[in-house]
């Protein structure tokens, strides 16, 4: 038998409760971020199994939503990394951490 | 446009299967890595093989494409980046008193099995609707382009729109202060 739906689901669902953990567990802010890929890893990789598998009704024009929605996240994604990198190496300047525990208040 | 269809659920699954539990085991084992690695750079890294595998999870799905995609963006751009953000904010050769994982991580970890065995009773007791899947036109990339210029041309121009303003955000972001 081929693997079917569930196999795809329950990775994904095993890479996002990692990523969650990872950013919730983490102390370095760069920590978090890999968690962060790691849940829109898992969310793609939903969207893809349930267009593969699921999906069914389309062809032609139409039918290539999973890889379009696929390419739309990954694109996304790279913007979230820009920012939040902008925004940890901003922190970094005016802190000289990006431990997340010592960062408790916006202003030194 | 492609006139060939093709089903990619045909009669030779053995590959694929083989090819579906080694991506797993890869993709597993290096995820639980970056969450739990000892050091961000080895978290960094462990993030490379889990993103080379989740792009041979889209060619198995039949979206080489994506596949690219992946390789090209997750991990040629977003994980260069990373590495940089990295390197640049960390002191790597600086021995650390205390770990990278935060106080609670048994709380943590605890409550990450709780909310995966919620997820895995919600996969295997709802009804989903499995068919067979799409037959997919064989060049794919070029569909997918019509598709992007066509009907989807409104949240092309939005994307990149969004990454203009991404870009020129992260560089006002880093930029020189006076004080």
């Amino acid at each position: 038998m081929p693997v079917g739906l569930h196999a795809y689901l329950l990775v994904a669902a095993i890479l996002f409760a990692l990523g969650l953990v990872a950013c919730m567990a983490r102390r370095n802010a760069i920590g978090i971020l890999i968690g962060i890929e790691l849940i829109i890893n898992a969310a793609i990789i939903n969207f893809m199994a349930f267009w593969r598998f699921g999906g069914g009704v389309m062809d032609g024009e139409g039918g290539l939503v999973g890889p379009l929605f696929g390419v739309f996240l990954i694109l996304l994604a790279a913007c979230e990394a820009a920012v939040a990198l902008a925004i940890l190496l901003s922190l970094y300047f005016n802190f000289g951490t990006i431990e997340v525990d010592s960062i408790h208040q916006m202003q030194r | 446009m492609g006139n060939e269809l093709i089903n990619t659920a045909g009669q030779n699954w053995m590959g694929a299967n083989l090819a579906f539990w080694l991506l797993t085991a890869v993709i597993v084992g290096s995820a639980a890595a970056a969450a739990f690695a000892r050091h961000i750079v080895q978290a960094a890294y462990a993030l490379f093989f889990t993103l080379l595998g989740v792009a041979g999870y889209y060619a198995l799905l039949g979206s080489s494409f994506l596949a690219i995609t992946q390789v090209v963006i997750y991990v040629g751009g977003i994980l260069v980046l990373l590495m940089f953000g990295v390197l640049l904010t960390n002191r790597p050769l600086q021995a650390k008193e205390t770990g990278e994982l935060g106080r609670y991580v048994i709380a943590i970890v605890a409550g990450g099995l709780l909310l995966l065995g919620a997820l895995v009773n919600i996969i295997f007791n709802t009804a989903w609707k499995v068919t067979a899947g799409p037959a997919l036109p064989r060049p794919e990339t070029e569909a997918i382009g019509r598709m992007l210029l066509s009907n989807y041309l409104l949240p092309l121009e939005l994307a990149g729109m969004l990454l203009l303003l991404c870009l020129l955000g992260a560089a006002y972001l880093v930029r020189r202060q006076e004080r």
